[in-house]
């Protein structure tokens, strides 16, 4: 350190003072070249690889050609004897990463060093050597490794077992032949020499439960000596535990003992590992969670930040899952909403929002007023999203909750955040009733100071929505005006849309709204002006205090009920002629593209080699293909093409699978084939449908295959005539025929004689669901509300015994064929009882909602109460002939 | 959760959020740019905070920091989302412990920038590839020390507490080799 040394004089004049000031690459990769010299000066050397090491962490980059140079004089530095200065070697060896025709120079050297008395320098070549190595030289070096895992030195021995950890990633195979070793250094009396094994020797089991759980079994008896191996010892039982619960129901939960006994354990991760492990468990017992909720209360009141960080985390996770159980550290709880340590008072509060009381609210939110001005935004979405959920939980408590989220609102803040407030406050609206006057004139004084144009345009147009239906309209007319006057074009376009929409619900107010509406006639931007004269001429023109068409209502609020990606497509291939452009040819089916690829993919593994033809799945295709068949084409406008059925099992002789598509009078079956024989080629291919257990349809045209050659796939169809409009249900069995040629696979010529020969394909069926357009709906409360109930149909059902709520849920779903709306197709775990929302299109272009309501009792017999709303009483009905038969 | 214990970075920042020391272990960052980006927000993140008597921590891009500052040093530990945060505020004082001792007490950046070799070392000994090597700060500093100390110079060059570390491993060692 003379070098250092010399410039003391220097530090006090200078403030910034750092031996490596100006330090410089080129200069430094000069300096390296004392390692080339004959008499070797280790301090230089040292303080030269220093600032290698520097330069290298400041993320400066070395060139191939510098990162060689310096790596092949480093080589020489072995030759010098000083400790301190081969440690410095073993670093830059390590950061420079050299290639594999260089790690060469190095192995013997390094090898040396394993072999040496010095147990650092053992210690440090194994770990070096290990990181630069590939397999081959591995191989040659094995012998020492083992040996090295069981010496008595621990510091060698880690070295090796951690090293053993990362080359299990690129050599497992090698790695694995040290179990025993490694068996032997679990073991081991040395605090992190067990824990190095202990996670070696997991890795390397880890494919194989039984061994798992015997290790488990075993260590969990016996004793563990370092904490962190106790850490990863209570890992690896909550893996035993998880895995053995899937079998065996009820009854004593195995190794909870063992962690429960963790919970006493001297070192605190130990006890926060477990307790956390006992939090996580399936199902967990709340006689189960006590204790473990016990020692996280605890560490609350701790004096160490991280501690009550990490207990508060944890009780927030467990609140959200049993809310009950965290109740008791409420108190301890509302001290660390003043904690210095953002994050925790923010979890804390979030947590004491999920279990607190009805009556406790009032108390909690006076806090958290103060809380909010000193948090950042990010903790205080968190809040207010935990606050939307606490006033959806106490309806009644929603004028202390708005209030809150209204006086945030005028704060200052990011976009995200506000977005968080505007939507908590539009879902309480629309799930309170008494919340919505005053919501929505929160908003509309929002939108008086708003800078992001986004949040004006989605408030417009919820008050659009909204607002017409609210006491007296009229006192919103005002805000959503002033849009008009002072905002830009996007947000004075959607305002527009907004009076328009008052204007046809309210009568008493249109003759205002018009000379409203007349007064954007003249506004500088096109799409304002455009939108304005489309509502005064829909509107119906003189502004006279009239009643609104049904018609106009339907196009001002109706939405969208066609996804916006087939609208795009359909839109691209319009070519501008006469006609004009016709909106409900847009296919309404919703493409799952992700599921049709999967099946495609699952259903051809008899395509050998050949590049498999992707079997046509989409509508669109579909339809192009059956209208270019002239027996077909005058079946009118396909409604509905199912997914493709298989008719064999995999791997037969002759794969077959059948699309069925629906039309108002017609059933078209597509039958796709393909032969798998080689060696033969078949023609006249044609599917034999007998219907005599489907007495509606009658067969009225067949369009057989001419030949279908080996792995090339082809079509045969059968089309059907069935009452027109009914869902007439049926099924049919097929019989597929053809003559059969002998082929030579190696010349490919065909033997002129061939046989006729049949082969048996299983049943298809027509059910109710092939007449089901699965068709979302963006807005399934509002829609179930214009859909009215004067074609309601509500019922119960008895569905049986089930394995689980959710089976029962997507059994239905399947047997409906209906779009589930919201997310409401996933059940939460553990409930018992679940709410759904299907939406579809019945044939005949009925629009069909469906509400699901199913409970389970403890003896898992599940029951389900189904409301269906259409637009035709008939519909309704059948929807519920559905579901009895 | 089954896997081991695993680090995704140390850090040894200055006061004005510069490098002095740093090891990444996690594919997270694979750019020195995005390195910058992430202790530049650890950083200014943390800035306000007291963290001089203990650890604190914070969450960052879904993962836990635990830092700690002293004078013009600021000294972080990186973990996952769900790693144990008492396991990475046991490496963060093995660390901060150990440049205490190698440093001798003077823990700023001047001294830890002319020591910058034992720092080095001194993380070396710590993590290896995520993976926690050691986290007892007499251990640590004990085993960079007495390598850097020429064998040849007097005793009384040493401080007490390395002399004490030195003097403790070897005890150590010769009871667990026993």
């Amino acid at each position: 350190m003379a070098q250092f040394v010399k410039k003391d004089d220097d530090r006090d004049e200078e403030a910034e003072y750092s031996p490596f000031l100006g330090i410089e690459k080129g200069a430094v990769l000069q300096e390296a070249r004392v390692f080339n010299d004959p008499q070797l000066d280790s301090r230089r050397c040292s303080q030269v690889i220093t600032k290698l090491l520097y330069l290298l962490n400041q993320g400066e980059t070395f060139t191939k050609v510098e990162a060689t140079e310096v790596f092949f004089s480093v080589t020489k530095l072995f030759q010098a004897k000083d400790i301190g200065l081969r440690r410095m070697v073993y670093l830059i060896i390590k950061e420079l990463s050299p290639s594999s025709d260089e790690v060469i120079i190095v192995t013997s050297s390094l090898m040396k060093d394993m072999n040496s008395k010095t147990d650092v320098y053992r210690a440090n070549a194994i770990r070096v050597l290990c990181r630069i190595t590939d397999g081959t030289l591995l191989t040659q070096i094995e012998r020492y490794l083992k040996q090295a895992i069981v010496d008595k030195n621990p510091v060698v021995a880690s070295a090796a077992l951690v090293s053993g950890i990362h080359l299990l990633q690129t050599n497992p195979e090698i790695v694995k032949r040290w179990s025993n070793e490694v068996q032997e250094a679990v073991q081991s009396r040395a605090a992190l020499v067990q824990f190095h094994a202990l996670a070696l020797l997991h890795q390397i089991r880890q494919n194989d439960r039984l061994a798992v759980s015997k290790l488990v079994t075993s260590l969990t008896r016996g004793t563990v000596r370092s904490p962190l191996a106790q850490c990863l010892l209570i890992r690896y039982t909550s893996q035993v535990i998880r895995e053995s619960s899937m079998n065996n129901q009820g009854g004593e939960r195995p190794f909870y003992d063992f962690l429960e006994g963790c919970l006493r354990h001297k070192a605190e991760m130990v006890i926060f590992e477990a307790a956390r492990a006992i939090t996580e468990l399936n199902n967990v017992t709340s006689r189960e969670l006590t204790p473990a909720i016990t020692v996280l209360q605890l560490f609350l009141s701790s004096s160490k930040p991280v501690l009550r960080f990490a207990a508060v985390r944890t009780l927030n996770k467990v609140a959200m899952s049993h809310p009950m159980a965290v109740t008791n550290c409420n108190i301890d709880m509302e001290s660390l909403i003043s904690d210095q340590n953002r994050s925790i008072a923010t979890l804390a509060i979030t947590t004491l929002l999920k279990t607190g009381n009805e009556s406790g609210v009032d108390r909690l939110m006076k806090q958290i007023t103060n809380f909010m001005s000193d948090i950042a935004d990010e903790f205080k979405i968190v809040v207010v999203d935990a606050i939307r959920s606490l006033c959806l939980k106490f309806p009644l408590k929603y004028r202390t909750l708005m209030n809150f989220l209204s006086n945030i609102l005028r704060e200052e803040g990011g976009f995200e955040y506000k977005k968080a407030i505007v939507d908590s406050i539009v879902i309480l609206i629309r799930d309170i009733p008494d919340a919505k006057e005053s919501g929505l004139l929160h908003l509309c004084e929002f939108i008086e100071d708003c800078e992001f144009t986004y949040l004006s345009t989605q408030i417009l147009h919820f008050l659009g929505v909204e607002g017409p239906k609210a006491s007296d309209p009229s006192k919103y007319i005002r805000y959503i005006y002033n849009r008009v006057i002072l905002e830009n074009a996007t947000v004075r376009a959607s305002a527009v849309s907004t009076l328009a929409k008052f204007g046809a619900v309210v009568d008493s107010l249109k003759p205002r709204i018009f000379v409203l509406l007349r007064r954007c006639l003249y506004d500088n931007d096109d799409e304002v002006r455009d939108r304005a004269t489309l509502y005064l001429n829909t509107l119906g023109g003189d502004g006279s205090v009239v009643e609104t068409d049904k018609e106009v209502k339907e196009f001002l609020f109706g939405s969208l009920d066609i996804p916006l990606v087939n609208l795009e497509t359909s839109l691209k291939n319009y070519e501008p002629s006469e006609e004009p452009f016709d909106i409900s040819s847009v296919p309404r089916e919703v493409k799952s593209v992700p599921l049709a690829e999967k099946k495609s993919a699952g259903k051809k593994p008899t395509a050998l080699g050949a590049p498999a033809a992707t079997p046509i799945s989409t509508v669109d295709t579909y339809e192009k293909l059956l209208s270019s068949i002239p027996e077909f084409s005058s079946f009118g406008q396909l409604f509905k093409s199912s997914a493709p059925v298989e008719l064999t099992e995999a791997e037969t002789e002759y794969a077959v699978n059948v699309v069925k598509h629906i039309f108002d009078k017609h059933v078209v079956f597509q039958y796709n084939c393909t032969n798998t024989i080689p060696e033969q080629l078949l023609e006249n291919v044609a599917v034999v449908v007998d219907a005599s257990e489907a007495e509606e349809f009658a067969e009225v045209a067949t369009k057989p295959l001419k030949a279908l050659p080996y792995d090339t796939p082809g079509q045969t169809f059968v089309a059907f005539e069935k009452p027109e409009g009914t869902p007439a249900v049926g099924r049919f069995s097929n019989v597929l025929k053809f003559f059969v040629k002998e082929v030579d696979p190696s010349t490919g010529e065909v033997e002129e004689d061939g046989v006729e020969d049949e082969y048996q394909l299983e049943d298809s069926e027509i059910v109710a669901a092939d007449y089901m357009l699965k068709v979302g709906v963006s807005n399934f409360r509002n829609a179930w509300e214009s859909l009215g109930p004067d074609f309601e149909r509500v019922d119960e059902y008895g569905l049986g015994p089930r394995e689980s709520l959710s089976d029962a849920v997507s059994a239905v779903i399947t047997l409906l064929g209906m779009q589930p709306c919201e997310g409401t197709e996933v059940v939460a775990g553990n409930s018992r009882s679940h709410s759904c929302l299907l939406s579809g299109v019945y044939i005949g272009n009925v629009k069909v909602l469906v509400r699901l309501s199913f409970g389970v009792d403890s003896s898992k017999e599940v029951a389900m109460k189904l409301a269906v709303r259409s637009e035709d009483e008939s519909v309704s009905d059948a929807i519920h002939d559905i579901v009895a038969n | 959760m089954e896997s081991c214990p695993s680090v995704k970075n140390i850090l040894l920042l200055d006061s004005e959020g510069d490098r002095v020391a740093v090891k990444y272990y996690s594919d997270d960052w694979p750019t020195n740019n995005a390195k910058e980006a992430f202790e530049k927000s650890i950083f200014t993140k943390t800035q306000k905070t007291n963290a001089r008597t203990e650890a604190e921590i914070a969450m960052l891009e879904n993962n836990v920091v635990v830092y700690k500052f002293a004078q013009d040093l600021h000294f972080f530990v990186t973990g996952g989302d769900d790693e144990n945060e008492l396991i990475l505020s046991t490496v963060l004082q093995g660390f901060f412990d150990a440049v205490s001792l190698l440093l001798r007490g003077n823990v700023d950046k001047k001294e830890a920038l002319e020591n910058l070799d034992l720092i080095f070392l001194c993380l070396d000994e710590i993590i290896d590839g995520g993976i926690i090597l050691e986290t007892d700060a007499n251990v640590i500093a004990g085993k960079v020390a007495s390598d850097s100390v020429d064998s040849g110079a007097p005793l009384s060059e040493q401080t007490i507490s390395q002399a004490l570390a030195t003097a403790r491993e070897h005890f150590t060692r010769s009871l667990l080799s026993g």
